[in-house]
């Protein structure tokens, strides 16, 4: 099992508060769109989901698929 | 602990703009930057760098409710995230900037007189009139920057109350420029989709998720 963010995209406004917090620089904001997590990085650390106004992050826990 | 960038500091413009207003109103005008930046960037960059690296207001938010602890750090309420309230939120504003425009030409016309109050949440009048350099300047010009400083400090008490009630950042949610800004964003990326990279390495992992989640393939995805 792996953890890793999950954006909600209706609820994301692109803030860029999640890509502020992330320890390991593995969410950015695409095209001013919303956050977009890279989840071959992502460790699921849950800082993205404190921070984010919106309650637009939740953390997935999924078995390794590749 | 990453090193802070000199847009880091941006906060200090905040509290630098509302204490220029105390002494001399005319400095609201300097809030257009605030209006045309992100606008700018959007339109033309198709991006939200100003929300996400330049807003002062957002930093300042984050100062005070993060580090300050001001924040009772409560979950935003969902319905202030909904569409109907952003969309309308930003409706609302966009209709009292234009009333704000209006009794600007009307005092440029002559048929109004100048008012020298900030007017607090479109409602309250608060004399203002020290602010008034009465430099050899139109009336229209200082009408607008009474009207202008009432709109900046309105839309930041309410930032700080929700800050207060919710998290730091909470005004993001339904800030009428981050709103305007995405929608620019989402019209200039068309039907393009971001497309994460673990699902790039075959089969979605999950991370994005919501109603009409889009799908398709875009290699936007992989960072600044």
């Amino acid at each position: 099992m792996r953890a890793f963010a999950s954006v909600i995209q209706d609820r994301c406004v692109a803030c860029g508060s999640c890509v502020k917090v992330c320890p390991l620089g593995a969410i950015s904001v695409w095209r001013g769109v919303m956050a977009v997590v890279d989840t071959g990085r992502c460790v699921g650390c849950g800082k993205c989901k404190q921070e984010c106004p919106a309650g637009a992050i939740t953390i997935e826990k999924r078995g390794e698929t590749a | 602990m990453k090193k802070k960038a000199w847009y880091d500091y941006l906060w200090i413009v905040t509290p630098v703009y509302f204490a220029l207003g105390l002494f001399n109103i005319l400095f609201a005008w300097l809030g257009m930057i605030f209006f045309s930046v992100p606008l700018l960037l959007a339109i033309f960059g198709g991006n939200k760098v100003y929300c996400n690296r330049y807003c002062d207001r957002g930093q300042f938010f984050t100062l005070l409710g993060k580090r300050m602890k001001w924040s009772a750090n409560r979950p935003t309420p969902k319905w202030m995230g909904s569409k109907w309230f952003r969309y309308g939120f930003l409706i609302f504003f966009f209709a009292m900037f234009f009333q704000m425009l209006w009794m600007t030409f009307l005092v440029g016309a002559g048929s109004q007189s100048l008012r020298e109050t900030v007017q607090l949440f479109w409602s309250f009048r608060v004399p203002w009139q020290w602010a008034n350099p009465h430099l050899d300047v139109a009336a229209w010009v200082v009408q607008f920057s009474y009207g202008f400083y009432s709109m900046m400090l309105t839309s930041t008490l309410i930032g700080l109350i929700v800050m207060v009630l919710f998290q730091p950042r909470s005004w993001c949610v339904f800030c009428p420029m981050g709103t305007m800004t995405q929608l620019i964003c989402k019209w200039k990326s068309g039907k393009a989709v971001p497309v994460c990279a673990g699902c790039n390495e075959g089969g979605c992992h999950g991370a994005i998720t919501g109603t009409g989640k889009r799908s398709g393939r875009d290699d936007g995805a992989s960072g600044k």
